[in-house]
């Protein structure tokens, strides 16, 4: 045993949860983020958080909703990573209770909901803020090993990089946005630091401060990125000023319906063509039926959700904060109106490349959390993305304490170091982001693609800083995973490649080689039995 | 529409603040200051009122969607969290952008809410054990859960200020989350806390009441906590 302070960059689910882990063990560690936890994109979660409990009695196992998991992500996941995330996933939301987290409760007992592309009531809620609870707790979990010491917070320090040595990373940089003082980090490194969001500003349902540069920096530093096409459309997001409003998959599993008007009526087009789950199929077929109905020529261009058949008794107790939503910024009351919705970037199945133990491709770093690529494959069901963040930090912090540590040394001073970002970094963000936005809709095809491909490559002229010529590579790392993959799966459609290609049920595998990025195919593990 | 602001802008490390007038042309009639700032720190070419470059505001912006807490300051003299202020409804302007005062700047509109968390940590805001939530304690749990640690009630209360006994409003809901169920051994320290530095501090001036951006039921929360740390009235078993 050595008292090497382990470091966890960011602070959110997947990082308290890391964190939490570690110090209950007695293992200090360092909780490094930009921000403090109650501003981490977490909070934003709404429906809830899955687990084979069956509270409902309808005779829900584990093994089912692993087989929802790898269904609804088109077989992509890795099958036993999800077989232990949902074995997992009943003690995860016991744990949760057990913190004080005010799961909906009725005649006494916790009870679950409805889902996308699962027929069984799996998810635990907590009305439609179920992150914000989630993190209310996790927050508090945490406070009582900051007090001991064991976690050490890092608030307003950005990440700068890796520290590797010998092919192996020992540490890392931050810089103190408030100060510009620069540290060196000694100990091994557990990224939580989200999705990448900040490659597409004003378009996705998530934090703009997720942006995406833990992962273009580390991307950098030759770590293995893996199924970057991957980005979910969630099938209704409304616009607001700046971003994508998600309204919550919870809307459809209380009930909720889609609909657009054909021939003056309205005709609820899911229920038609999927009478088995209806409006609750997986996010990446609502999304794609979406699309196709508002170009048919019989429909008027506008899909809504319809929720005014739902009881008073529904509104308040489960779904109070998303009328009140509705009402603040679209001046719609959703019990009484419908709601016109549209397909929005809501997730990133893609990610840093990680093993079942969340170890990255370099020695010393693991990653977990929705910058990691694990258990959503093709698509990530509803409900499965706070668990897969809690589940992720604490196995990654298992697997980190069960190997050899690292010699414990302080943290270094680097003196002042410069800023990371430059003036013209936004505006350069929204001209990348329109060029990607070309080849990585939902609806893809290799014309676009390449078109989108040159753009991104006319904006290099312009990424005069180290920053930009990340984001630079990894986004042309999208568009060439995006390029490569020529079939159609899960959120993933190439028109011109329309069907599913077993040939291509395989991990796509990014990784830079100098200024060269580099585009392999790994067999999906074989399932072993439990 | 043609947005018009007075920003207090601070640099690092600087002694004093100066006011700069900034004019932003935005597509969006739905705008809010949130997404104001955003448009000025996407055009570093803007100049302001007196010719000069704009530059780029420093201001803490995560969600966008008021979940989050971190956009909190000062509106027109009012705190409130900039992407829930539309523009079209501060009239003709123009807005006066200020930090949050109670906390020391750090940069333009960036403060160091550091205070706020360090009173949690000194108020003991943790569970010591496992517990298990009966139904009529869920919506309090529920409520207390949705504090956005944003800093918008410390802010109009006349009785806080960081570093001061009294931990103010924004200690109130993650205590009340617990404050019924912490385990038996820790009870009176927590209680003794809760009534020194949190109760007694407060002046009932209520004017934290319809401040806060997530709409808490501060009362609600306050009275409930009174009730079991300082009147020891425990909740029905």
């Amino acid at each position: 045993m050595n008292n090497e302070r382990i470091n966890i960059v960011g602070a959110g689910l997947g990082g308290l949860a890391a964190a939490i882990r570690l110090a209950e063990a007695g293992r200090p560690c360092r909780l490094i983020s930009l921000q403090p936890s109650e501003r981490a994109q977490s909070v934003l979660a709404e429906g809830g958080i899955n687990a084979a409990l069956d509270l409902m009695g309808e005779g829900d196992t584990p093994e089912e909703h692993c087989a929802d998991t790898l269904k609804g992500g088109v077989y992509l996941a890795d099958p036993n990573a999800v077989a232990g995330l949902t074995r997992g996933a009943p003690d995860i939301v016991r744990w949760l209770a057990g913190l004080g987290v005010p799961f909906q409760m009725e005649n006494g007992g916790m009870i679950q909901r409805s889902f996308g592309g699962q027929k069984k009531r799996r998810t635990a809620y907590a009305r439609s803020s179920t992150g914000k609870a989630l993190m209310t707790a996790l927050i508090d979990a945490a406070r009582r090993h900051e007090a001991s010491g064991l976690i050490e917070r890092w608030p307003h320090h950005a990440f700068a990089g890796l520290t590797v040595e010998g092919g192996v990373c020992v540490g890392l940089r931050v810089r103190d946005a408030w100060t510009g003082e620069g540290f060196a980090l000694p100990g091994r490194v557990i990224l939580c630091s989200g999705g990448l969001n900040g490659f597409f500003p004003e378009r996705t349902t998530g934090t703009v401060a997720n942006a995406g540069d833990v992962t273009a920096t580390v991307f950098a530093q030759g770590v293995r990125l893996a199924n970057l096409e991957f980005i979910q459309y969630h099938p209704t997001t409304i616009g607001i000023s700046g971003k994508r409003c998600l309204i919550s998959e919870a809307a459809r599993g209380e009930g909720g319906r889609l609909c657009v008007r054909r021939g003056g009526e309205l005709w609820y087009f899911m229920e038609e063509l999927y009478p088995e789950l209806g409006n609750l199929m997986p996010r990446d077929v609502v999304s794609r039926e979406m699309t196709r109905v508002v170009r048919r020529e019989d429909c008027e261009g506008q899909v809504y959700l319809d929720m005014r058949a739902l009881p008073a008794e529904i509104w308040a107790r489960r779904l109070s904060d998303l009328r009140e939503e509705c009402r603040h910024y679209l001046a719609i009351d959703p019990a009484a109106e419908l709601i016109p919705v549209e397909p929005g970037i809501h997730f990133f199945m893609g990610g840093i490349d990680v093993d079942a133990n969340h170890r990255a491709s370099l020695p010393g770093l693991w990653a977990a959390g929705e910058c990691a690529c694990q258990y959503h494959g093709a698509n990530r069901l509803g409900a499965n993305s706070m668990l897969g963040a809690i589940y992720g930090g604490q196995r990654a912090a298992d697997d980190l304490m069960a190997q050899p540590g690292l010699d414990a040394g302080e943290p270094v001073s680097l003196g002042i170091l410069p800023p990371m970002e430059a003036p013209g970094d936004d505006a350069f963000a929204l001209e990348l982001r329109d060029a990607l936005l070309g080849g990585l809709g939902m609806l893809r095809d290799a014309a676009r693609i390449e078109a989108a491909l040159a753009a991104v490559d006319a904006l290099a002229a312009r990424a005069d800083t180290e920053r930009c010529r990340n984001r630079l590579a990894l986004g042309r790392a999208m568009l060439l995973a995006a390029l490569s993959r020529r079939e159609s799966r899960g959120a993933h459609t190439r028109t011109d490649f329309p069907e599913r290609d077993e040939g291509f049920r395989k991990t796509t595998v990014i990784s830079r080689r100098g200024d060269a990025i580099a585009i392999e195919y790994r067999a999906i593990p074989e399932e072993v039995e439990a | 529409m043609k947005a018009r602001f007075e920003i207090l802008r601070h640099r690092r490390g600087a002694a004093e603040s100066r006011w700069q007038r900034v004019e932003i042309e935005l597509p969006d009639e739905n705008a809010t200051v949130a997404t104001a700032l955003a448009a000025i720190n996407a055009r570093p070419d803007l100049k302001d009122a007196e010719g000069a470059p704009v530059g780029h505001v420093a201001w803490d912006c995560s969600c966008l969607q008021k979940k989050c807490g971190a956009c909190a300051m000062r509106i027109d003299g009012v705190p409130r969290l900039a992407c829930d202020t539309r523009l079209s409804e501060l009239g003709a302007g123009p807005v006066r952008l200020e930090p949050l005062k109670k906390f020391p700047v750090v940069e333009d509109l960036v403060v160091d809410r550091t205070a706020m968390f360090d009173n949690l940590r000194q108020l003991h805001s943790w569970l010591d054990r496992e517990v298990r939530l009966r139904e009529d304690q869920v919506d309090v749990a529920y409520e207390a859960s949705r504090c956005l640690q944003c800093g918008c009630c410390l802010e109009v209360c006349p009785n806080f200020m960081p570093g001061e006994r009294f931990a103010g409003t924004a200690a109130l809901p993650p205590l009340a989350r617990l404050i019924e169920e912490l385990a038996p051994s820790k009870k009176e320290e927590v209680y003794r806390l809760y009534t020194r530095r949190v109760y007694e501090g407060c002046g009932k001036s209520l004017a934290c009441r319809n401040i806060c951006p997530a709409g808490i039921d501060v009362e609600k929360l306050l009275v409930n906590s009174n009730a079991i740390a300082v009147w020891k009235r425990m909740g029905k078993r």
